[in-house]
């Protein structure tokens, strides 16, 4: 999967988890610019990835993941390992 | 919604809880607004915002107050102001086996460990009962999950250090004081996590990253059994299941394999299944559903399957039977109709696919459960919760043979040319008193379900009609009516709030299966009759419009007041001038006042 490939899914993610249509995520995109994006939603949004993604995230990984660079880059290496 | 539905779609709820709950709030209006405390062992966000779309999805609105993480015991016992002023209308106490303080170790001696029981237990009991002094309202408390691991393996289960024993001995108290406590109220999470599995269940995954007591997953779950209870306390349980009859009932088709080919009765695996599924079916009837038919078939086939020798369900199990070739929404409309009870109300069973989709499509509302394949149709209605019983009041008991008698009354009524002729033959008997001991549950019950025949839609609890019975600023009435087929047990309702001179009715409710039999004006003589005695020379009656009360718009205008005001949602307000007397209404029921 290239970057550009799992952003277009990523960015699907986001859409349904915050129920917002506007939504586009780049390496940028942090809680911050997202205004539902709290440490409780984030609960939300990490499972949503795991489904989608057919992943599961490391223990270790759940906290570190606050930006979505970050993000892209495990997801990343998680899918091409599968 | 489908997808709060049981079998539900986990990972929809959980990825979309914030786009489900905005159409739960765009789709429907006319919600039950109720204050919901919940005080937490672990996170509960997500179990909160679950439960409120499966809440939605009943037509309650909840607002919340979240205790701060894992404060349940500090919160409870010394509540903060926000809580106290919150006034919850029930609260639920979502704790885990992870808030066992200390379990016994292999060093404990045998009186040590009932004595760590019984602070566990006690803290417990001190919750409640400070609860229950400071909010007077239904209290849910979770019981415990079986542990995550067994050291001692089976042995954990009866050696008094083992876990599980620990765990389960704690159940049966809890078991204990909920059926000796009038507020408190279990949710057992004993029986949902084994029956999610309790491998996955305590994952410790999500308790480690985010003091889930559960698995993610686990969660809708959980948050829909509460959702259950919640429902079930404010009156939006189903009362009945209207079922289809072939491969539904029995297996085949009776029309076309006759009566001997059926596959009921237990010589065949076949049969079995279906003798089981009858025999569930069955026991509804005595927690007060009531059962109907309505089948795709010429009405003697229909009848010719009841009798099978091997049918454990007979005609007179149902109180109506529709067995024709219209379609089957439009009979479901009927039994409704006949029953006089809202479509809403009812489940609709058929091994049909196109049938059910018919049913959903036509009708607003009903439920239409995906039932599956004939092994599956008991746990999917079972799992579903849609008659969650809460409280069994002697009248739920005697529901089923009160709609039989509807439905007797409604083709007694066929025969009569006049209907003054009819009332009268009912012999119909009143007895109408001020709200006692007793009868409280059944009051609260009836104000929280009374949709139609309900001119201010106020719902109360049983604490606050226990308030109200004890205020002397307040005419409390209800009213019990007998008729020659039977007695219809409590059906209406009126609270009049006295200030000076005047009395406004905050409440006034009928029950819909006894419409239009002169009840209503014999609640009015007494309540007239009360405020005279009160020195009330001015009642005044509110009617405010739902999306299901249009019925009674006029209500007050029929009784006689005058119309004095009306707003711009069409609020109106009338009243009623008594000073200088009144004119008894009431002709067709002898009552005891």
């Amino acid at each position: 999967m290239s970057r550009e490939q799992l952003y277009v899914k990523l960015n699907e993610v986001f859409r349904e988890v915050f129920d917002d249509q506007s939504i586009i995520v780049s390496d940028m995109t942090t809680a911050n610019d997202i205004e539902r994006w709290d440490s409780l939603m984030h609960i939300n949004l990490l499972f949503a990835i795991e489904n989608a993604f057919e992943i599961r995230f490391d223990i270790e990984e759940g906290l570190i993941l606050q930006n979505v660079g970050e993000m892209a880059d495990i997801i990343l290496r998680k899918c091409n390992d599968n | 919604m489908k997808e709060l539905e049981y079998p539900f779609d986990v990972k929809k709820i959980l990825s979309g809880k914030i786009k489900l709950r905005r159409l739960l709030l765009e789709k429907a209006d006319g919600f039950i607004e109720k204050r919901i405390a919940i005080l937490g062992g672990g996170t509960t966000s997500d179990i909160k915002d679950v439960m409120e779309l499966f809440l939605l999805n009943q037509g309650i609105r909840p607002s919340f107050y979240e205790s701060e993480y894992n404060q349940y015991y500090q919160e409870a016992m010394f509540p903060t102001e926000e809580f106290i002023k919150f006034s919850p209308d029930v609260i639920y106490i979502c704790t885990s086996n992870h808030n066992i303080e200390r379990y016994p170790s292999f060093s404990d001696s045998e009186e040590y460990v009932d004595q760590l029981f019984s602070e566990e237990s006690e803290k417990y009991c001190a919750i409640w009962e400070k609860l229950e002094q400071q909010f007077h309202c239904p209290i849910i408390q979770n019981n415990f999950e079986m542990p995550a691991y067994r050291l001692l393996g089976n042995r954990d289960a009866y050696d008094y250090r083992g876990r599980t024993n620990f765990l389960m001995r704690l159940n049966m108290e809890f078991s204990r004081q909920a059926s000796q406590r009038d507020h408190l109220l279990l949710c057992d999470l004993n029986y949902i996590s084994s029956d999610y599995g309790l491998g996955k269940w305590s994952d410790i995954y999500y308790y480690c990253m985010y003091k889930y007591a559960m698995h993610i997953e686990a969660v809708p779950y959980l948050a829909f059994q509460a959702a259950n209870i919640i429902k079930s306390l404010f009156g939006r349980n189903k009362k009945g299941l209207v079922l289809d009859l072939d491969n539904t009932l029995w297996g085949g088709i009776v029309g076309d394999d006759g009566v001997d080919n059926l596959a009921i009765g237990s010589e065949l695996p076949k049969g079995q299944i279906y003798t089981q599924f009858q025999q569930y079916i069955k026991e509804y009837k005595k927690i007060g559903v009531f059962l109907a038919i309505d089948s795709k078939n010429d009405y003697e086939n229909a009848v010719a399957g009841l009798e099978h020798p091997d049918s454990v369900l007979s005609k007179e199990d149902f109180v109506s039977i529709y067995a024709n070739w219209e379609p089957k929404d439009q009979n479901l409309l009927a039994i409704a109709d006949e029953l006089q009870v809202l479509p809403e109300s009812l489940v609709f069973i058929d091994d049909n696919p196109a049938e059910r989709y018919m049913v959903e499509e036509q009708i607003d509302g009903v439920s239409v459960p995906n039932i599956g394949k004939v092994q599956d149709y008991i746990r999917i209605i079972d799992r579903s919760g849609f008659f969650e019983v809460t409280s069994l009041s002697e009248d739920d008991q005697k529901r089923v043979v009160m709609y039989q008698e509807n439905a007797k009354r409604k083709q007694m009524q066929m025969n009569f040319s006049d209907y003054g002729e009819y009332l009268q033959s009912l012999e119909m008997q009143a007895v109408i008193r001020e709200f006692d001991k007793v009868h409280f549950s059944r009051i609260a019950q009836l104000s929280n379900k009374s949709n139609q025949f309900n001119l201010t839609t106020r719902r109360y609890t049983k604490e606050e009609i226990e308030g109200i019975a004890n205020d002397s600023s307040y005419i409390t009435l209800y009213g019990r009516l007998q008729d020659r087929f039977g007695d219809n047990g409590v059906v209406s309702v009126v609270i009049g709030q006295i200030e000076g001179k005047n009395c406004h009715i905050r409440l006034w409710i009928m029950s819909c299966r006894v419409l239009k039999r002169d009840m209503e004006n014999a609640m009015m003589d007494c309540f007239a009759a009360r405020c005279s005695e009160r020195g009330v020379g001015q009642i005044y009656g509110y009617y405010y419009p739902t999306r299901k009360n249009g019925m009674v718009k006029d209500f007050y205008k029929e009784m006689g007041f005058e119309k004095i005001s009306e707003d711009a949602v069409f609020n109106t307000v009338w009243s009623l001038d008594i000073a200088k007397g009144y004119q008894k209404r009431n002709k067709f029921i002898l009552v005891d006042f």
